[in-house]
Protein backbone atom coordinates (compact mmCIF):
# COMPACT_ATOMS: atom_id res chain seq x y z
CA UNK A 1 0.00 0.00 0.00
CA UNK A 2 2.02 3.23 -1.47
CA UNK A 3 0.83 6.88 -1.41
CA UNK A 4 1.96 9.97 -1.80
CA UNK A 5 3.09 12.42 0.78
CA UNK A 6 0.01 14.68 -0.92
CA UNK A 7 -2.49 11.34 -1.43
CA UNK A 8 -5.79 12.57 -1.44
CA UNK A 9 -7.87 9.71 -1.03
CA UNK A 10 -6.43 7.59 2.20
CA UNK A 11 -4.14 10.44 3.83
CA UNK A 12 -5.92 13.52 5.62
CA UNK A 13 -3.14 15.99 5.40
CA UNK A 14 -2.41 16.82 9.06
CA UNK A 15 -1.02 20.53 8.55
CA UNK A 16 2.37 20.02 9.52
CA UNK A 17 5.02 19.85 7.21
CA UNK A 18 7.88 17.58 6.73
CA UNK A 19 11.32 18.29 4.90
CA UNK A 20 11.84 15.04 2.17
CA UNK A 21 15.70 13.92 3.81
CA UNK A 22 17.04 13.08 -0.10
CA UNK A 23 15.48 15.89 -1.81
CA UNK A 24 14.46 18.83 0.66
CA UNK A 25 11.12 19.12 -0.91
CA UNK A 26 8.41 20.96 1.93
CA UNK A 27 5.35 18.88 1.79
CA UNK A 28 2.64 18.13 4.14
CA UNK A 29 2.03 15.09 6.50
CA UNK A 30 -0.91 13.01 5.92
CA UNK A 31 -1.89 10.48 8.39
CA UNK A 32 -0.97 6.70 6.83
CA UNK A 33 -3.14 4.06 6.59
CA UNK A 34 -1.86 0.85 9.02
CA UNK A 35 1.00 -0.61 7.11
CA UNK A 36 1.16 2.67 4.66
CA UNK A 37 4.03 3.94 3.27
CA UNK A 38 4.76 7.79 2.22
CA UNK A 39 6.76 8.68 -0.58
CA UNK A 40 8.23 11.78 -1.30
CA UNK A 41 6.05 13.46 -4.25
CA UNK A 42 9.46 14.57 -6.61
CA UNK A 43 11.87 12.05 -5.49
CA UNK A 44 9.85 9.17 -4.41
CA UNK A 45 12.35 8.25 -1.61
CA UNK A 46 10.55 7.16 1.60
CA UNK A 47 9.90 10.03 4.12
CA UNK A 48 7.97 7.46 6.60
CA UNK A 49 5.91 4.69 7.18
CA UNK A 50 3.76 3.43 9.53
CA UNK A 51 3.34 0.07 11.54
CA UNK A 52 1.14 -0.77 13.94
CA UNK A 53 2.19 -0.48 17.03
CA UNK A 54 5.87 0.22 16.19
CA UNK A 55 7.19 0.55 19.41
CA UNK A 56 6.10 -2.40 20.95
CA UNK A 57 7.20 -4.49 18.09
CA UNK A 58 10.35 -2.66 17.73
CA UNK A 59 10.90 -3.54 21.49
CA UNK A 60 9.66 -7.28 21.05
CA UNK A 61 11.92 -7.44 18.15
CA UNK A 62 14.84 -6.29 19.99
CA UNK A 63 14.63 -8.34 23.00
CA UNK A 64 14.66 -11.60 20.38
CA UNK A 65 17.17 -10.25 18.63
CA UNK A 66 19.66 -9.92 22.28
CA UNK A 67 18.88 -13.60 23.12
CA UNK A 68 20.41 -14.53 18.98
CA UNK A 69 22.93 -12.01 19.33
CA UNK A 70 24.10 -13.57 22.75
CA UNK A 71 23.79 -17.45 20.85
CA UNK A 72 25.58 -16.00 17.75
CA UNK A 73 28.61 -14.31 19.53
CA UNK A 74 29.14 -17.25 22.39
CA UNK A 75 28.46 -20.40 20.39
CA UNK A 76 31.11 -21.72 17.41
CA UNK A 77 30.40 -20.81 14.04
CA UNK A 78 31.38 -23.05 11.90
CA UNK A 79 33.25 -26.30 12.55
CA UNK A 80 35.86 -27.50 10.02
CA UNK A 81 37.41 -30.86 9.94
CA UNK A 82 40.41 -31.42 7.58
CA UNK A 83 43.02 -34.06 7.33
CA UNK A 84 41.82 -35.44 10.73
CA UNK A 85 42.24 -31.80 12.62
CA UNK A 86 39.15 -30.54 13.70
CA UNK A 87 38.57 -26.57 14.18
CA UNK A 88 35.82 -24.35 15.04
CA UNK A 89 35.73 -20.68 15.60
CA UNK A 90 33.32 -18.43 16.94
CA UNK A 91 33.19 -14.89 14.94
CA UNK A 92 35.00 -14.05 18.08
CA UNK A 93 37.33 -15.96 17.73
CA UNK A 94 37.94 -15.66 13.59
CA UNK A 95 38.78 -11.75 14.71
CA UNK A 96 41.18 -12.44 17.37
CA UNK A 97 42.74 -14.99 14.10
CA UNK A 98 43.00 -12.06 12.21
CA UNK A 99 44.82 -10.20 15.42
CA UNK A 100 47.29 -12.97 15.79
CA UNK A 101 47.98 -12.42 11.73
CA UNK A 102 49.13 -8.65 12.52
CA UNK A 103 46.06 -7.45 10.73
CA UNK A 104 44.69 -5.05 13.24
CA UNK A 105 43.03 -2.99 11.14
CA UNK A 106 41.53 -5.55 9.45
CA UNK A 107 40.61 -7.10 13.12
CA UNK A 108 38.98 -4.30 14.21
CA UNK A 109 36.84 -3.60 11.32
CA UNK A 110 35.47 -7.08 11.37
CA UNK A 111 34.55 -6.72 15.32
CA UNK A 112 33.33 -3.34 14.24
CA UNK A 113 30.53 -4.17 11.85
CA UNK A 114 29.71 -7.69 13.19
CA UNK A 115 29.85 -7.81 16.72
CA UNK A 116 30.30 -4.36 18.33
CA UNK A 117 27.85 -2.27 16.47
CA UNK A 118 25.04 -5.08 16.00
CA UNK A 119 25.25 -5.56 19.70
CA UNK A 120 25.39 -1.96 20.70
CA UNK A 121 22.61 -1.52 18.45
CA UNK A 122 20.22 -3.83 19.89
CA UNK A 123 21.06 -2.45 23.60
CA UNK A 124 20.44 0.89 22.19
CA UNK A 125 16.56 0.09 21.88
CA UNK A 126 16.31 -1.71 24.83
CA UNK A 127 17.77 1.11 26.94
CA UNK A 128 15.41 3.60 25.07
CA UNK A 129 12.27 1.37 24.69
CA UNK A 130 12.06 -0.88 28.02
CA UNK A 131 11.91 2.42 29.87
CA UNK A 132 9.51 3.62 27.95
CA UNK A 133 7.14 0.85 28.02
CA UNK A 134 6.61 1.79 32.03
CA UNK A 135 6.68 5.43 30.91
CA UNK A 136 9.90 6.54 31.90
CA UNK A 137 12.70 8.41 29.58
CA UNK A 138 15.75 6.71 30.37
CA UNK A 139 18.71 9.48 31.26
CA UNK A 140 20.47 10.56 28.05
CA UNK A 141 17.52 9.33 25.83
CA UNK A 142 18.20 11.89 22.69
CA UNK A 143 21.89 10.93 23.12
CA UNK A 144 21.12 7.25 22.46
CA UNK A 145 18.23 8.24 20.11
CA UNK A 146 21.17 9.89 17.45
CA UNK A 147 23.42 7.14 18.10
CA UNK A 148 21.05 4.11 16.75
CA UNK A 149 20.69 6.44 13.41
CA UNK A 150 24.58 7.15 13.54
CA UNK A 151 25.42 3.44 14.06
CA UNK A 152 22.65 1.94 11.82
CA UNK A 153 24.66 2.41 8.74
CA UNK A 154 27.46 0.10 10.02
CA UNK A 155 25.72 -3.09 10.86
CA UNK A 156 26.82 -5.65 8.17
CA UNK A 157 25.37 -9.37 9.75
CA UNK A 158 23.57 -9.65 6.85
CA UNK A 159 26.78 -8.99 4.42
CA UNK A 160 28.66 -11.61 7.05
CA UNK A 161 25.90 -14.18 6.46
CA UNK A 162 26.59 -14.39 3.20
CA UNK A 163 30.58 -14.31 3.54
CA UNK A 164 29.76 -17.42 5.24
CA UNK A 165 27.95 -19.07 2.75
CA UNK A 166 30.51 -18.34 0.21
CA UNK A 167 33.26 -19.79 2.78
CA UNK A 168 30.95 -22.47 3.57
CA UNK A 169 31.27 -23.57 -0.29
CA UNK A 170 34.63 -22.74 -0.94
CA UNK A 171 36.00 -24.76 2.03
CA UNK A 172 33.00 -27.60 1.18
CA UNK A 173 35.59 -29.11 -1.71
CA UNK A 174 38.51 -29.78 0.60
CA UNK A 175 37.48 -30.13 4.22
CA UNK A 176 34.29 -31.31 5.91
CA UNK A 177 32.52 -28.02 7.28
CA UNK A 178 30.05 -28.33 9.47
CA UNK A 179 27.61 -25.44 10.40
CA UNK A 180 27.15 -24.23 14.07
CA UNK A 181 24.67 -22.89 16.62
CA UNK A 182 26.08 -19.78 15.87
CA UNK A 183 25.07 -19.88 12.13
CA UNK A 184 21.52 -20.36 12.56
CA UNK A 185 21.70 -17.79 15.50
CA UNK A 186 23.15 -15.16 13.16
CA UNK A 187 21.15 -16.02 10.14
CA UNK A 188 18.48 -15.58 12.41
CA UNK A 189 19.32 -12.48 13.64
CA UNK A 190 19.86 -10.91 10.24
CA UNK A 191 15.85 -11.30 9.95
CA UNK A 192 15.10 -9.85 13.42
CA UNK A 193 17.42 -6.54 11.95
CA UNK A 194 15.19 -6.56 8.98
CA UNK A 195 12.14 -6.50 11.30
CA UNK A 196 13.69 -4.21 13.54
CA UNK A 197 14.05 -1.57 10.80
CA UNK A 198 11.47 -1.91 8.97
CA UNK A 199 8.93 -1.44 12.77
CA UNK A 200 11.11 1.07 13.89
CA UNK A 201 10.05 4.59 13.42
CA UNK A 202 11.43 7.74 15.04
CA UNK A 203 8.60 9.45 14.19
CA UNK A 204 6.75 7.13 16.55
CA UNK A 205 9.68 7.97 19.58
CA UNK A 206 8.77 11.61 19.36
CA UNK A 207 4.76 11.56 18.97
CA UNK A 208 4.87 8.65 21.98
CA UNK A 209 6.93 10.87 24.01
CA UNK A 210 6.24 14.65 23.14
CA UNK A 211 2.58 14.41 21.70
CA UNK A 212 2.76 18.12 22.33
CA UNK A 213 6.00 18.68 20.68
CA UNK A 214 9.39 19.66 22.38
CA UNK A 215 9.57 21.81 25.17
CA UNK A 216 10.50 25.18 23.79
CA UNK A 217 13.55 26.19 25.10
CA UNK B 1 -1.77 22.50 16.12
CA UNK B 2 1.79 21.29 17.15
CA UNK B 3 3.63 23.26 18.84
CA UNK B 4 6.68 22.19 17.27
CA UNK B 5 5.37 23.08 13.44
CA UNK B 6 4.07 26.07 14.38
CA UNK B 7 6.86 27.77 12.67
CA UNK B 8 7.56 25.74 9.76
CA UNK B 9 3.80 26.22 9.02
CA UNK B 10 4.29 30.09 8.70
CA UNK B 11 7.55 29.94 6.67
CA UNK B 12 6.51 26.69 4.13
CA UNK B 13 4.90 26.42 0.84
CA UNK B 14 4.08 23.97 -1.30
CA UNK B 15 6.73 23.33 -4.07
CA UNK B 16 9.86 25.27 -2.07
CA UNK B 17 12.50 23.43 -0.36
CA UNK B 18 13.08 23.58 3.76
CA UNK B 19 16.52 25.57 2.48
CA UNK B 20 14.59 28.28 0.49
CA UNK B 21 11.75 28.72 3.45
CA UNK B 22 14.54 29.14 5.82
CA UNK B 23 13.97 25.96 7.44
CA UNK B 24 16.75 23.64 8.50
CA UNK B 25 14.86 19.69 8.65
CA UNK B 26 16.29 17.68 11.56
CA UNK B 27 18.35 14.68 10.04
CA UNK B 28 17.46 12.02 13.32
CA UNK B 29 14.42 12.99 13.83
CA UNK B 30 12.86 14.82 11.16
CA UNK B 31 11.96 17.76 12.63
CA UNK B 32 11.83 20.97 11.22
CA UNK B 33 12.66 23.90 12.59
CA UNK B 34 13.84 27.60 11.92
CA UNK B 35 16.99 28.44 10.73
CA UNK B 36 18.29 31.39 12.71
CA UNK B 37 17.45 35.02 11.49
CA UNK B 38 21.12 36.66 11.24
CA UNK B 39 23.52 35.00 8.56
CA UNK B 40 24.99 32.81 10.28
CA UNK B 41 27.96 30.79 9.34
CA UNK B 42 27.62 27.63 8.47
CA UNK B 43 30.21 26.27 10.65
CA UNK B 44 28.51 27.37 13.65
CA UNK B 45 26.49 24.71 15.86
CA UNK B 46 22.68 25.13 15.94
CA UNK B 47 20.95 21.79 17.69
CA UNK B 48 18.01 20.39 16.91
CA UNK B 49 15.11 21.35 20.02
CA UNK B 50 13.95 17.88 19.59
CA UNK B 51 16.67 15.57 19.44
CA UNK B 52 20.00 17.07 20.01
CA UNK B 53 21.37 16.81 16.96
CA UNK B 54 23.59 19.38 15.10
CA UNK B 55 21.13 21.04 12.18
CA UNK B 56 22.31 21.93 8.69
CA UNK B 57 21.16 23.06 5.83
CA UNK B 58 23.49 20.53 3.78
CA UNK B 59 25.76 18.36 5.20
CA UNK B 60 29.12 20.59 6.17
CA UNK B 61 31.38 20.49 3.29
CA UNK B 62 29.65 17.24 1.39
CA UNK B 63 31.09 18.01 -1.29
CA UNK B 64 34.72 18.54 -0.56
CA UNK B 65 34.68 15.48 2.04
CA UNK B 66 33.32 13.40 -0.69
CA UNK B 67 35.96 14.45 -3.35
CA UNK B 68 38.46 13.80 -0.12
CA UNK B 69 37.45 9.93 0.75
CA UNK B 70 36.58 9.26 -3.26
CA UNK B 71 40.46 10.39 -4.13
CA UNK B 72 42.17 8.34 -1.37
CA UNK B 73 39.82 5.45 -1.86
CA UNK B 74 41.26 5.44 -6.06
CA UNK B 75 44.66 5.29 -4.49
CA UNK B 76 43.97 2.55 -2.66
CA UNK B 77 41.95 1.05 -5.47
CA UNK B 78 45.37 0.14 -6.95
CA UNK B 79 47.24 -2.01 -4.52
CA UNK B 80 43.63 -3.51 -4.00
CA UNK B 81 43.16 -5.31 -6.96
CA UNK B 82 46.84 -5.38 -7.88
CA UNK B 83 48.41 -6.86 -4.56
CA UNK B 84 47.43 -10.75 -3.22
CA UNK B 85 44.67 -10.65 -0.76
CA UNK B 86 44.97 -14.45 0.57
CA UNK B 87 47.63 -16.99 0.42
CA UNK B 88 47.17 -20.49 0.52
CA UNK B 89 49.56 -22.86 1.58
CA UNK B 90 49.75 -27.08 1.53
CA UNK B 91 46.09 -27.12 1.58
CA UNK B 92 45.44 -26.67 -2.06
CA UNK B 93 48.62 -28.81 -3.28
CA UNK B 94 51.14 -25.71 -4.50
CA UNK B 95 51.15 -22.18 -2.67
CA UNK B 96 49.12 -20.24 -4.33
CA UNK B 97 48.98 -16.50 -4.25
CA UNK B 98 45.36 -14.55 -4.91
CA UNK B 99 44.49 -11.40 -6.26
CA UNK B 100 40.71 -10.65 -6.03
CA UNK B 101 40.55 -11.22 -9.53
CA UNK B 102 43.12 -14.37 -9.89
CA UNK B 103 40.93 -15.93 -6.83
CA UNK B 104 37.63 -15.15 -9.45
CA UNK B 105 39.16 -16.87 -12.23
CA UNK B 106 40.19 -19.94 -10.24
CA UNK B 107 36.88 -20.48 -9.21
CA UNK B 108 34.89 -19.96 -12.69
CA UNK B 109 37.97 -22.28 -13.95
CA UNK B 110 36.73 -24.97 -11.20
CA UNK B 111 33.10 -24.92 -12.12
CA UNK B 112 32.06 -22.76 -9.77
CA UNK B 113 30.71 -20.01 -11.46
CA UNK B 114 27.46 -19.06 -9.58
CA UNK B 115 30.29 -18.40 -6.66
CA UNK B 116 32.44 -16.56 -9.02
CA UNK B 117 29.56 -14.50 -10.57
CA UNK B 118 28.76 -13.82 -6.79
CA UNK B 119 32.47 -12.81 -5.76
CA UNK B 120 32.81 -10.75 -9.23
CA UNK B 121 29.31 -8.68 -8.17
CA UNK B 122 30.81 -7.80 -4.42
CA UNK B 123 34.48 -7.22 -5.12
CA UNK B 124 35.01 -5.74 -8.43
CA UNK B 125 31.54 -4.70 -9.58
CA UNK B 126 30.23 -2.70 -6.61
CA UNK B 127 33.21 -1.00 -5.76
CA UNK B 128 34.16 0.41 -9.43
CA UNK B 129 30.30 0.99 -9.57
CA UNK B 130 30.69 3.22 -6.28
CA UNK B 131 33.46 5.26 -7.30
CA UNK B 132 32.29 6.13 -10.90
CA UNK B 133 28.95 6.92 -9.58
CA UNK B 134 29.62 8.87 -6.96
CA UNK B 135 32.68 10.86 -9.46
CA UNK B 136 29.55 11.69 -11.59
CA UNK B 137 27.32 12.74 -8.82
CA UNK B 138 30.39 15.01 -7.61
CA UNK B 139 31.40 16.60 -10.70
CA UNK B 140 27.44 16.97 -11.55
CA UNK B 141 26.36 18.65 -8.27
CA UNK B 142 29.50 21.01 -8.47
CA UNK B 143 28.98 21.66 -11.74
CA UNK B 144 25.34 23.13 -10.63
CA UNK B 145 23.87 20.68 -13.13
CA UNK B 146 20.15 20.02 -13.87
CA UNK B 147 20.23 17.46 -15.82
CA UNK B 148 18.49 14.32 -15.26
CA UNK B 149 17.85 14.37 -11.65
CA UNK B 150 15.51 11.74 -10.99
CA UNK B 151 18.26 8.97 -12.27
CA UNK B 152 20.73 10.58 -10.56
CA UNK B 153 18.74 10.41 -7.20
CA UNK B 154 18.42 6.90 -7.91
CA UNK B 155 21.64 6.47 -8.48
CA UNK B 156 22.74 7.81 -5.68
CA UNK B 157 19.80 5.67 -3.12
CA UNK B 158 21.28 2.64 -5.88
CA UNK B 159 24.96 3.34 -4.63
CA UNK B 160 23.81 3.66 -0.93
CA UNK B 161 22.07 -0.04 -0.73
CA UNK B 162 23.97 -2.17 -2.70
CA UNK B 163 27.49 -0.31 -1.82
CA UNK B 164 27.94 -2.58 1.95
CA UNK B 165 27.92 -5.94 0.49
CA UNK B 166 31.42 -5.13 -0.92
CA UNK B 167 32.49 -6.15 2.24
CA UNK B 168 31.41 -9.73 1.27
CA UNK B 169 35.42 -10.90 0.73
CA UNK B 170 36.75 -9.59 3.94
CA UNK B 171 34.70 -11.12 5.70
CA UNK B 172 35.08 -14.89 3.92
CA UNK B 173 38.72 -14.00 4.35
CA UNK B 174 38.61 -13.70 7.64
CA UNK B 175 36.60 -17.30 8.25
CA UNK B 176 39.29 -19.10 6.18
CA UNK B 177 41.70 -17.78 8.00
CA UNK B 178 40.15 -18.83 11.67
CA UNK B 179 38.99 -22.26 10.10
CA UNK B 180 41.95 -23.31 7.73
CA UNK B 181 44.18 -23.77 10.95
CA UNK B 182 46.71 -26.87 11.59
CA UNK B 183 48.02 -26.92 15.06
CA UNK B 184 47.70 -22.89 15.26
CA UNK B 185 49.43 -22.53 12.23
CA UNK B 186 47.46 -20.84 9.44
CA UNK B 187 47.23 -22.70 6.24
CA UNK B 188 45.40 -19.76 4.67
CA UNK B 189 47.17 -16.29 5.37
CA UNK B 190 45.87 -12.98 4.50
CA UNK B 191 47.77 -11.11 1.84
CA UNK B 192 48.81 -6.71 1.80
CA UNK B 193 46.06 -6.44 -1.05
CA UNK B 194 43.03 -7.48 1.66
CA UNK B 195 43.91 -4.32 3.81
CA UNK B 196 43.87 -2.05 0.73
CA UNK B 197 40.44 -3.63 -0.26
CA UNK B 198 38.84 -2.70 3.06
CA UNK B 199 40.15 0.85 3.43
CA UNK B 200 38.68 1.10 -0.09
CA UNK B 201 35.37 -0.53 0.90
CA UNK B 202 35.77 1.75 4.24
CA UNK B 203 36.19 5.35 2.65
CA UNK B 204 33.51 4.11 -0.04
CA UNK B 205 31.00 4.17 2.53
CA UNK B 206 32.38 7.08 3.96
CA UNK B 207 32.21 8.84 0.69
CA UNK B 208 28.48 7.90 -0.18
CA UNK B 209 27.64 8.92 3.71
CA UNK B 210 28.71 12.59 2.88
CA UNK B 211 27.33 13.37 -0.04
CA UNK B 212 24.15 15.26 0.39
CA UNK B 213 21.83 14.42 -2.39
CA UNK B 214 19.78 17.27 -1.71
CA UNK B 215 22.18 19.10 -4.15
CA UNK B 216 21.17 17.06 -6.64
CA UNK B 217 17.93 19.43 -6.78
CA UNK B 218 19.08 21.97 -4.83
CA UNK B 219 20.10 23.41 -9.28
CA UNK B 220 16.68 22.07 -10.64
CA UNK B 221 14.99 25.17 -12.44
CA UNK B 222 12.29 23.72 -14.58
CA UNK B 223 8.99 23.32 -12.56
CA UNK B 224 8.10 20.21 -14.35
CA UNK B 225 10.72 18.40 -12.68
CA UNK B 226 10.81 20.19 -9.92
CA UNK B 227 6.90 18.70 -8.44
CA UNK B 228 5.34 16.46 -10.66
Amino acid sequence: MTQTASGVQAGQATGAYIACPECDLLQQEVILPPRGVALCQRCKSELYHHTPHGLDRTLAFAMCGLVLYLLANFFPLLDLVLNGTDNSSTLYGAVLALYHEDLLPLAALVFFTTILVPGAEIMCYLYLLLPLRFGRRAPGFKTVFRLIQTMHPWGMIEVLMLGVLVAVVKLAAVATVTPGIALWAAAALMIMFSALAQSFNPRDVWAFVEPQGPEQA
Amino acid sequence: MKKYSAAAVVAARDGLTAAQSGLLSCHACGLLSAAPKQNVDARQAVCCPRCGSTLHARKPDSIKRTWAFLMAAYILYIPANMLPIMVTSELFSLPQSDTIMSGIVYLWLNGNWPLALLVFFASIVIPLLKLVALTVLAISVQRKSNWQPHQRAALYRFVDLVGRWSMLDIYVATLLVALVQFKSFALVQIGPGAVAFGAVVVLTLLAANSFDPRYIWDFVKNDKQRAR
